[in-house]
């Protein structure tokens, strides 16, 4: 079905149940229950989840199939929100010009950063769009400022032109992001027994996109593209007395990557029209980083499981007090309550940055494949005790490279 | 006139003289090995054919378009292909996949770029896959990691995926080095397969005078950078100057 083997369709249609499901399946504890802070079914968080998801899906189609490593990714993102943010400005509150836009404008920017930077390999490379991410980033802060807004950010104001709006409701408010009239913010909220679960009108927005860039992924994945790429990355000698240049692969890899960032970039601000220079900071690149690494590059749902899981540490690890924990210590003694919370301490709340890194190089060290190669590992342990099928023996007939799984 | 023609070919590097005014004409359709002691520039020899390195002086022409300027994937997009002393394959693809991005990048002969199919869907590309592992005893190996192939099988593997392609001119550095005899002979063999079933011409970078001596038609003997005798196989073996200057230390 839509080019795909019949094994793909099911697992895209796991990843569009699992997708759609989302505020409900992130919504398992009760509201009054002491587990609910682990709650992370509202709408901000999800949203975050799917754009940040988009982010690592278009960053591993460069990483993980080129093995180029990319340190300036955020630029693009950055260069996505600032086109949406103008297109509000200027044209009209509906999403979808904007996310275009958003689209076009990065994809411009990426050509020409990954034309340049793509003249080296290897460690030169990540230096390169280092370096010009961070360029973009002192510009939008410097010289750009009447376009970027420099440190206060891009925002929208009620003297905006908007040619196909109007520039204030009639309440005089500024008007809303909106997807042919339907509110990005509006909500239906639905409280049944102890839960209470929200289905937020831009959560939903973010992750139609999402699956459909997620097919797009995989075909690319599929194509003789995405294997011409992965040629690239293992052996560049032999792709050129294959009769092939290497470069317009990479350079289209790094010009499809870019356009996911701008697309993310994009519905960060049709979630919440405004854009800031930080989003570009080189921190934001090498959060995508680690979001795909942790998750496992080349893979296709790694850099997604990758996004879902920092995100939610940022989000609700970090909002774990010295209350909280004193709360959940309470049953102990005293003083060896104290003594607990003091311990854990440092790797919660603002910490949440300890325990990500401890995390992360465990990941690193023990599962290189990250946490999909994880899922493996348990699924095999399973799954090769019950029945030996002599076609998966492994020595006489190995199984496929586990490159590209999902 | 041959198929490729090195005519006045020098190269420097600094004081050493690698190539010095290098003239061999190789014909179209035969096997033609150069050998010379270590150092003599062979290896040089076949950088400047590949496009890796550009001569001080000289030319390189193939089918009469000169070689020079060009990079080397347009060299092999002209049908010049490439075997590595290293057998060079895509390591972290199937043995099946590194068939298929030859035949893609090949394909009407255009190396255009592919992004909309899906490899399935491709039944042509991957019929002349199965037949391309299948003529060098491969197939049941299609599934397997390539780089956790037997260096014999690597090489083999290389050759298919040359070979894939149709190239005109097949140049081989050295492909039997490194090998156990067993496998020597059997790339010997698969080499003389190829040279009697198909329209190739083949030219051999080799150390190894037993598959020069089973393979080649023409050999040229090369020493400190230059030419010393181009001479039929059996010839060549009688030569008192080849004895000095290559087989004499040998015995």
């Amino acid at each position: 079905m839509l080019g795909l083997s019949r094994k793909d369709t099911s697992f895209l249609l796991i990843v569009i149940f699992l997708t759609l499901a989302t505020p409900l399946l992130l919504q398992p504890f009760p509201e009054d229950s002491a587990l609910a802070q682990f709650n992370a079914g509202y709408p901000d968080l999800m949203q975050r989840f799917a754009i940040f998801g988009i982010f690592a899906i278009g960053f591993n189609i460069l990483f993980g199939l080129t093995g180029y490593l990319s340190f300036g990714h955020a630029a693009f993102l950055g260069v996505g929100s600032y086109s949406a943010v103008w297109m509000f400005k200027l044209l009209t509150m509906n999403v979808i010009p904007a996310l275009i836009l958003a689209v076009i404008v990065s994809g411009l920017f990426a050509l020409l950063i990954g034309y340049v930077s793509l003249r080296r390999s290897g460690i030169y490379f990540s230096i390169l769009t280092l370096a010009f991410a961070q360029m973009m980033f002192a510009l939008a802060y410097s010289v750009l400022t009447p376009i970027t807004g420099g440190e206060t950010g891009l925002q929208l104001s009620l003297n905006d032109p908007r040619i196909l709006g109007v520039s204030q409701t009639p309440e005089g408010n500024i008007p809303v992001p909106h997807l042919f009239g339907l509110e990005m913010r509006d909500s239906v909220q639905w409280a049944v027994g102890g839960w209470e679960f929200t289905f937020n009108a831009g959560y939903y927005f973010c992750a139609v996109i999402a699956i459909l860039v997620f097919y797009l992924s995989m075909r690319i994945f599929r194509s003789p593209f995405g294997m011409m790429l992965r040629a690239v990355k293992t052996n560049q000698t032999r792709m050129n007395y294959t009769g092939l240049n290497p470069r317009p692969y990479t350079l289209a890899a790094f010009v499809i990557s870019g356009m996911y960032a701008g697309l993310a970039g994009g519905l960060m601000a049709a979630m919440d029209p405004l854009a800031g220079a930080e989003r570009m900071q080189w921190t934001a690149s090498g959060e995508v980083v680690l979001m795909t690494i942790l998750g496992g590059a080349g893979t296709l749902m790694g850099p997604v499981l990758g996004a879902g899981f920092i995100k939610y540490f940022e989000n609700i690890f970090s909002k774990i007090n010295d209350n909280v924990l004193h709360a959940w210590f309470a049953f102990l003694p005293d003083g060896l309550e104290d003594v607990v919370v003091a311990i854990i301490h440092p790797f919660v709340g603002k910490g949440w940055h300890l325990t990500l890194g401890i995390l992360f190089m465990l990941v690193v060290i023990f599962l290189p494949g990250g946490l999909v190669e994880g899922y493996r590992r348990l699924t095999r342990a399973f799954r090769r005790t019950p029945r030996p099928d002599p076609r998966r023996d492994p020595e006489h007939h190995p199984g496929p490279v586990p490159h590209v799984g999902e | 006139m041959g198929i490729l023609e090195i005519k006045g070919v020098s190269k420097r590097f600094g004081g050493l003289k690698a190539l010095d005014d290098v003239n061999i004409s190789i014909a179209e359709n035969s096997v033609h090995a150069i050998i010379g002691p270590n150092g003599a520039g062979k290896s040089t020899l076949l950088n400047v054919l590949v496009g890796k390195l550009v001569p001080d002086a000289g030319s390189v022409t193939f089918e009469n378009q000169s070689l020079l300027g060009r990079k080397p994937y347009e060299i092999n997009q002209l049908g010049v292909a490439r075997v590595f002393q290293t057998p060079e394959i895509f390591g972290d693809l199937s043995v099946f996949e590194n068939m298929l991005v030859p035949l893609f990048a090949h394909r009407d002969g255009t190396f255009r770029m592919h992004a909309y199919e899906t490899i399935a869907a491709e039944r042509d590309i991957v019929a002349a896959a199965e037949a391309m592992l299948d003529e060098v005893n491969m197939l049941e190996k299609r599934d397997m990691h390539a780089a956790s192939l037997s260096r014999g099988d690597k090489r083999r593997l290389e050759m298919a995926m040359c070979l894939s392609q149709e190239p005109k001119l097949l140049l081989l550095d050295e492909p039997t080095a490194g090998m156990a005899r067993a496998d020597t002979n059997n790339t010997i063999d698969l080499l003389k397969q190829i040279r009697d079933k198909r329209d190739i011409t083949m030219a051999i970078i080799e150390h190894d005078m037993h598959v020069v001596f089973s393979l080649a038609e023409r050999v040229t003997v090369m020493a400190q950078g230059t030419p010393l005798v181009e001479d039929a196989p059996e010839r060549i073996k009688g030569n008192p100057k080849v004895q000095e200057a290559y087989l004499g230390g040998h015995g």
